[in-house]
């Protein structure tokens, strides 16, 4: 007879409530009207922040595990409950005004931001393909249908469908490859998985299933050859939402992704090693090289963010403790700048809508001094230079690189990171040195935005002069991993 | 003296915080503010002079305290004989860059002069830095402040000028930052301990091969573009033309000095023998470079794009001292950066003046100016002079003692170098002959007005040094000398050509000690 399943709800407490707040702000939504909606960010920003507490309070208490092994809470997990919640947060506040003046605000938006936060939550959590899965499905349908959300653009049915389509595309390698690695391994389990394959040579159909995951995993992450989504969703979908995608979608993929190769496929390292380091040459390059050729913002920052996807790929490749905190210091750092650098975008608007063009930017040092400021630090700290959180980050990644031998992959990535400069500084150009033709951007004032860009700016200040209590926080996150 | 070398770094840059709370309406307040907190910052830097060891080679004031432990970055800052009067030129140059432009910047008053102050904790960063993370973040931090003065406050093709030197900057630093953690887990595999202390570091004997010489090559081509050595030098040109005023005297009078500070501190003693295998080449690019600039500069139409070429062939000079190896050749390479910086500075200052009366810089449009403007021309003279190296003036000495060291090394070369000297002589003559002397040829030129207070009270500065240095060399010179011996033993001991008299070599180990002169501050001599 099978024993009665002991259900322990304690480790999912995080993800139970985000998870729960989403449901509340659906309901808070049949009450009759009370005209504004505002209350409902207010709602969803409460649950993110009591989120956010609750894994700060768990913090370096152990590990804990449910489900029969299936979720695993534990330093790790807990460092990326800590970001995405914190990517959420500041995205919803991004969101308040926006969404306002966009004419899109419902409680839809928020309630599947939530939903989409709490899978992302999951995935960091997981310890088993079959979670892992049920992670990135509730994260993308959540996201297929926020990227929709200003349906009367047909940009935003295009990226929706395209996002969607692709998707599922994508979900169906995964699930393929899942099957062919418990085909091969007779389960699903991280650590069954890898004691089933340990010491043996390796198996056709275990690599096979293993490519076919690493297909759906580069698929989320966007990293080339799986990159083709990218560009238009971010363009289409609304800023905050692409923000979203942009920071904690992939922070929680990674976040799979690592505790997949890095900890527990360790036995079969130098198979996956080399798919990886094509994979992170082939996103940079790409990313950063189709990047200069972009007008439109919300499309640069796609193939910025393809980019930065190769860096993070790097410490993949290096592996190993100092590469996964690497990598993981890198999403900290990456999720402050590109959710500010979004941010500014969210703020500035035309008559005619988003102000997207890299010429609506013409002149904003002039107009909005502190805006213009804002962005040029945004983007200093994508391009990497010191003393700001995104040099900090490459220095990282890169000396992991070094550290392990790979030299000629580090060399190629700070090349990569000498021509992203030319695309960045091409928004830094607009903005100080050339005087605006016809309509501009104009800023909008927000609270809840200005509030967000601060809070990012601190973000990016605080990584970039003090890194060393957040470097000791990605390796003690890390440490669970490689015991 | 503790704190010392902090102060002077960072007191502009929070000047430049404080002065963010001036209303932008404030603009003469903003001037004031901006020169006063320069002027300030030189003054306090003056005790790096006066309080200066002159028979110690190790840093002094220096200050210690971590800064990324768990990586072995610290925030390590002193100053020896190789950088401390190179922070002087800085302070120096700063406040007379910022008065420059008091009538020339209009537009952006005050982003202008922030822009300048925190550039100015850029540059004396860079000096000062002893550890290399903290001196690639001060590297790499003091690019943005430049772009945004040529791009902002430049002439008609700015864009492209300052994204060219970005750009080109970029691809050599990134490659030293792939060196710099290169060196760091090299030396840490090798001794334990991990570490970007450049005390340090420079004491480990690296094991010679293709390793080191890479690493060398990563180096110095950051720095060769940053000096510009030929063929790296095309940014140069560019910069200069488009920069504002106070912009190119920054660019010509501390920046390119970053390139040579860079072989001096990090190239020589942390790779000797790639260096001292590649000397050859740097001496060929370096002669190239000399009678290349010197040639190019001839045929100048522009004043500017003039004294643009002509750093390209002074830097020539330096780079051609530097790897010498011989103490004449290192103090004149140490020395004519100085004077390089101090003349060229000058020279673009006083151009400066002319195009902010005239709106031009062509040749072509002046001739005749002694008789509207003489007390223009008598200073503008006597810069012209020391540029080309006229003995009783500061070109000369540095000149002289780079000619010195490259004929110990080889005559043919410094018989090839002393062209370059000559070749100064033609195109620097030739334009202030037809800039100065003749008739007046452009009806606009007949009523220029002469240098006003404020313009007299800039240059003065510059002409004196240029005449002090020329008359009694030794109060700088003296200051190099001890550091520059241990150097040259460092290198020699270190690539295995340990042929030194005895006094010498023993100074080498006395090289900054780690763990007692590291922390401790050098007790100032009166």
């Amino acid at each position: 007879m099978i024993p009665p399943p002991v259900v322990s709800l304690g480790p999912l407490l995080p993800i139970i409530i985000v998870c729960a707040t989403g449901m509340l702000v659906l309901l808070l939504d049949l009450l009759p009207a009370r005209g504004s909606k505002a209350y409902l960010a207010t709602v969803s920003l409460g649950g993110l922040v009591v989120a956010l507490m609750s894994a700060l309070f768990r913090w370096g208490g152990g590990e804990a595990r449910a489900f029969r092994d299936m979720i695993i809470l534990d330093n790790y997990a807990l460092f990326f409950h800590i970001v995405i919640c914190y990517a959420a947060a500041l995205i919803v506040l991004l969101s308040m005004d926006y969404l306002e003046r966009q004419g899109a605000e419902s409680a839809e938006y928020y309630a599947l931001l939530l939903f989409s936060t709490s899978g992302m939550m999951l995935l960091s959590a997981a310890n088993d393909l079959i979670i892992v899965f049920l992670g990135i499905e509730l994260m993308s349908l959540s996201l297929y249908v926020l990227a929709g959300l200003f349906k009367w653009r047909p940009q935003a049915s295009e990226a929706s469908m395209k996002y969607f389509l692709l998707g599922v595309f994508a979900s169906a390698f995964l699930l393929y490859g899942i099957a062919l690695l418990y085909g091969a391994t007779g389960s699903t389990n991280f650590g069954r998985m890898t004691s089933a394959v340990a010491g043996k040579p390796a198996d056709t159909l275990f690599l096979l299933g293993l490519g076919f995951v690493m297909v759906g995993l580069g698929f989320k992450i966007s990293a080339v050859p799986f990159h083709m989504w990218a560009p238009d969703v971010y363009e289409g979908a609304p800023t905050s939402v692409t923000a979203l995608i942009a920071t904690a979608s992939k922070a929680a993929v990674f976040a799979a992704l690592i505790r997949l190769v890095i900890a527990d496929l360790r036995p079969v390292q130098p198979d996956w090693t080399n798919a990886l380091w094509v994979l992170a040459v082939l996103s940079m390059t790409v990313g950063n090289v189709v990047a200069l050729a972009q007008t439109n913002l919300k499309r640069m920052l796609a193939y910025s963010s393809i980019a930065h996807v190769g860096y993070m790929l790097v410490g993949l490749v290096t592996g190993g403790a100092q590469g996964a905190a690497a990598v993981l210091f890198y999403l900290l750092a990456y999720m402050f700048t590109t959710v500010g650098t979004f941010g500014v975008i969210t703020l500035c608007e035309r008559s005619t809508g988003e102000a997207v063009d890299v010429g609506d930017y013409a002149g904003l040092g002039r107009r909005h001094p502190m805006l213009a400021l804002a962005l040029t630090l945004f983007l200093l700290s994508l391009v990497g230079i010191p003393p700001l959180a995104g040099f900090v980050g490459k220095f990282y990644l890169f000396g992991a690189a070094v550290k392990s031998g790979y030299v000629w992959l580090a060399v190629i990535a700070v090349l990569n990171s000498a021509i992203a400069a030319y695309y960045y500084l091409r928004v830094i150009i607009y903005m100080y040195m050339r005087e605006p033709e016809g309509e501009v951007a104009s800023y909008v004032p927000s609270f809840a935005g200005s509030l967000a860009l601060v809070i990012s700016l601190a973000g990016i200040l605080l990584l970039g002069l003090q890194p060393s209590p957040f470097v000791d926080l990605a390796q003690s996150a890390v440490a669970p991993l490689l015991r | 003296m503790r704190g010392l070398l902090t102060a002077v770094t960072f007191l502009p840059t929070l000047g430049a915080i404080a002065l963010m709370l001036v209303p932008r309406t404030a603009a003469r307040a903003i001037r004031l503010g901006a020169f006063g907190i320069s002027l300030a910052t030189f003054l306090i830097s003056l005790p790096l002079y006066f309080a200066f060891d002159t028979d110690s080679a190790d840093y002094q004031f220096e200050e210690f305290a971590p800064w990324l432990p768990s990586l072995g970055a610290s925030y390590h800052v002193g100053v020896d004989g190789i950088s401390v009067l190179l922070v002087l030129l800085t302070t120096f140059l700063t406040p007379i860059a910022l008065a420059s432009a008091w009538t020339a910047i209009h537009d952006r008053t005050k982003e202008f002069v922030i822009t300048m102050l925190v550039l100015e904790t850029g540059m004396v960063g860079v000096f000062v830095s002893l550890d290399l993370f903290l001196f690639y973040v001060f590297w790499e931090a003091m690019l943005i402040p430049m772009y945004f003065l040529i791009g902002v406050w430049g002439g008609t093709n700015r864009i492209y000028a300052a994204v060219k030197f970005v750009l080109y900057t970029m691809v050599g630093s990134v490659l030293m930052l792939v060196a710099i953690l290169a060196i760091y887990y090299q030396h840490g595999g090798a001794t334990g301990t991990f570490t970007f202390d450049v005390p340090t570091l420079a004491r480990w004997v690296m094991p010679p091969g293709t390793g080191q010489t890479l690493m060398f090559l990563a180096f110095a081509l950051a720095f060769a573009i940053k000096v510009p050595l030929f063929p790296f030098h095309t940014w140069l040109p560019d910069a200069h033309v488009e920069a504002p005023t106070a912009g190119s005297i920054i660019l010509a009078g501390v920046l390119l000095k970053m390139g040579t500070y860079g072989y001096l501190r990090f190239c020589l003693p942390l790779f000797p023998d790639a260096a001292l295998a590649f000397g050859p080449l740097v001496f060929a690019l370096a002669l190239i470079g000399i009678i290349y600039g010197a040639w190019v500069s001839m045929v100048q139409p522009d004043l500017k794009k003039l004294v643009a070429y002509s750093s390209v062939s002074h830097l020539g000079f330096v780079m051609l001292g530097i790897f010498t190896l011989n103490i004449q050749g290192l103090v004149g390479g140490l020395i004519q950066m100085i004077n390089h910086g101090l003349s060229t500075g000058a020279l673009f200052l006083m151009v400066g003046m002319i195009y902010e009366r005239r709106h031009t810089r062509l040749i072509a449009d002046f001739g005749g100016l002694w008789k509207v403007i003489p007390a223009f021309s008598a200073l503008f003279l006597v810069v012209t002079l020391s540029s080309l190296g006229l003995p009783g003036l500061n070109g000369f000495v540095g000149e002289f003692l780079i000619l010195l060291g490259v004929f110990r090394v080889n005559r043919w070369l410094a018989a090839l170098a002393a062209l370059g000297v000559i070749f100064a002589a033609v195109y620097l003559l030739w334009m202030y002959q037809r800039v100065i002397f003749g008739e007046i040829r452009h009806p606009e030129n007949e009523r220029l007005h002469d240098l006003t207070p404020r313009e007299w009270a800039v240059t003065i500065p510059l002409v004196i040094f240029i005449v002090f240095i020329g008359v009694y060399p030794a109060a700088f010179t003296a200051r190099t000398e001890a550091t520059i011996e241990a150097l040259i033993a460092q290198v020699q001991s270190k690539a295995g050509v340990a042929t030194l008299p005895a006094s010498r070599a023993e100074r080498a180990p006395a090289r900054s000690n780690p763990e007692t002169a590291g922390r401790a501050v050098t007790v100032a001599r009166p």
